[in-house]
């Protein structure tokens, strides 16, 4: 049919693997409001959902990395960590193979994304899902863009992928949903975990919020890298998730939340 | 090959339960197949987090190997600034440390 739903939010573990040690008031506004997303995703009434993440060397390494990935089988499980660290049980996710092909194959006429047969899901898209699909039962089609392994794919790309999502998403059946996890500026995983770029994060999600192609394509790694840290890189998945969107977007809920590592995020665009 | 061993070491020991009972069992034998330097391989038998921090690895492959030697997130974060009180500033990668060895941003 069409791309029905699309939005952007937060995946960083913290946010539910240490829930218990944040400030209770602005985790449970932040966990509402994520929950409030999965609400107006299920009002959509969606047949699957695209998960555009960026994940941390659960599937793919050094040795064989795609810029772009995205999962092809009928069921993944998740999450690859360990549950009692994450704060997410082990489950099974279905998934919908036959749709994934006719969008991997569309997608394709533009982009030469990889497809993957086997997928563990990690917190990029565990952690999204148990807050937009608690019962993790909406079929899920899992995309990755690299933005862990340098090199990495250049911000244009990225807005090309989104673009060559959407028309595949035009293309096929079903209803689809689409959501971009990730960022924004945040030092995940180091000594600094809880450093956040307040103002680099407001000034991006507006441009975002703008669907300004423009200024969110002129940010460079080595800038983003000195002012927003290495979590910063994954802008690319909101920028794919605009282009695919096309439409202005509405940003519900922003705060730096520091035992999350990172301003948390929830986010819906229009679809135009 | 060094830091991309150690790293591959920490990607395969992540995804593979198999490898984590070996690991827990011997480290020694479940890092014998990994072509490492000796102070990588003193860092993976000693457990030493802020060794492997210095050394450059990813910061999303290290954090997993916390709660592996039963580290909680606090201790993890205080491994690292330890590795570089005692071993100086992160020598490669993109984790590099910018704040300092006795700052607690998230008060943890």
């Amino acid at each position: 049919m069409s791309l029905v739903f699309a939005g952007v939010c937060s995946h960083a573990p913290g946010i539910t693997g240490r829930a218990h040690l944040a400030e209770p008031t602005l985790r449970d506004s932040f966990h509402a409001e994520f929950r409030a997303m999965g609400d107006a995703l299920a009002a959509s009434r969606p047949d699957a959902l695209v998960v555009i993440a960026a994940e941390h060397f659960a599937n793919f390494f050094m040795n064989n990395m795609p810029a772009y990935a995205m999962g092809m089988a009928d069921r993944y499980e998740g999450p690859i960590e360990d549950p009692a660290w994450l704060g997410i049980a082990r489950t099974q996710i279905p998934g919908n193979a036959a749709l994934s092909l006719r969008l991997v194959r569309s997608v394709m006429q533009d982009v030469d994304v990889a497809y993957a047969e086997e997928w563990k899901f990690d917190h990029g898209i565990m952690v999204p899902l148990s807050f937009l699909t608690p019962r993790f039962d909406l079929p899920v089609v899992p995309v990755n863009i690299n933005c862990q392994g340098p090199p990495l794919t250049p911000l244009h790309r990225a807005w090309a992928f989104g673009a060559a999502l959407r028309r595949a998403c035009d293309e096929v059946g079903e209803r689809v949903a689409l959501v971009g996890t990730g960022g924004i500026s945040h030092w995940p995983a180091t000594p600094d975990s809880g450093k956040v770029n307040e103002a680099w994060d407001r000034t991006f999600l507006g441009h975002w919020a703008s669907n300004d192609r423009e200024a969110m394509l002129s940010y460079s790694d080595e800038a983003t890298y000195r002012e927003a840290g290495q979590g910063g890189f994954e802008i690319r998945t909101f920028i794919a998730a605009a282009s695919a969107a096309r439409g202005p977007g509405r940003v519900h809920f922003y705060a730096p939340i520091p035992i999350f590592s990172v301003g948390c995020t929830v986010a819906t665009m229009q679809v135009a | 090959m060094s830091l991309y061993s150690s790293q591959k070491f920490l990607y395969q020991l992540n995804r593979d339960p198999q490898l984590q009972a070996r690991f827990r069992e011997s480290r020694a034998a479940a890092i014998d197949d990994y072509d490492l330097t000796s102070e990588e391989r003193e860092a993976f038998l000693a457990g030493d987090v802020g060794k492997l921090y210095v050394l450059g690895v990813n910061g999303q492959l290290l954090m997993h190997f916390a709660p592996l030697l039963g580290m909680p997130w606090a201790e993890y974060l205080e491994a690292m600034r330890e590795g570089v009180r005692r071993h100086g500033p992160v020598r490669a990668g993109i984790y590099a440390m910018t704040t300092s060895t006795d700052e607690k941003v998230a008060g943890v």
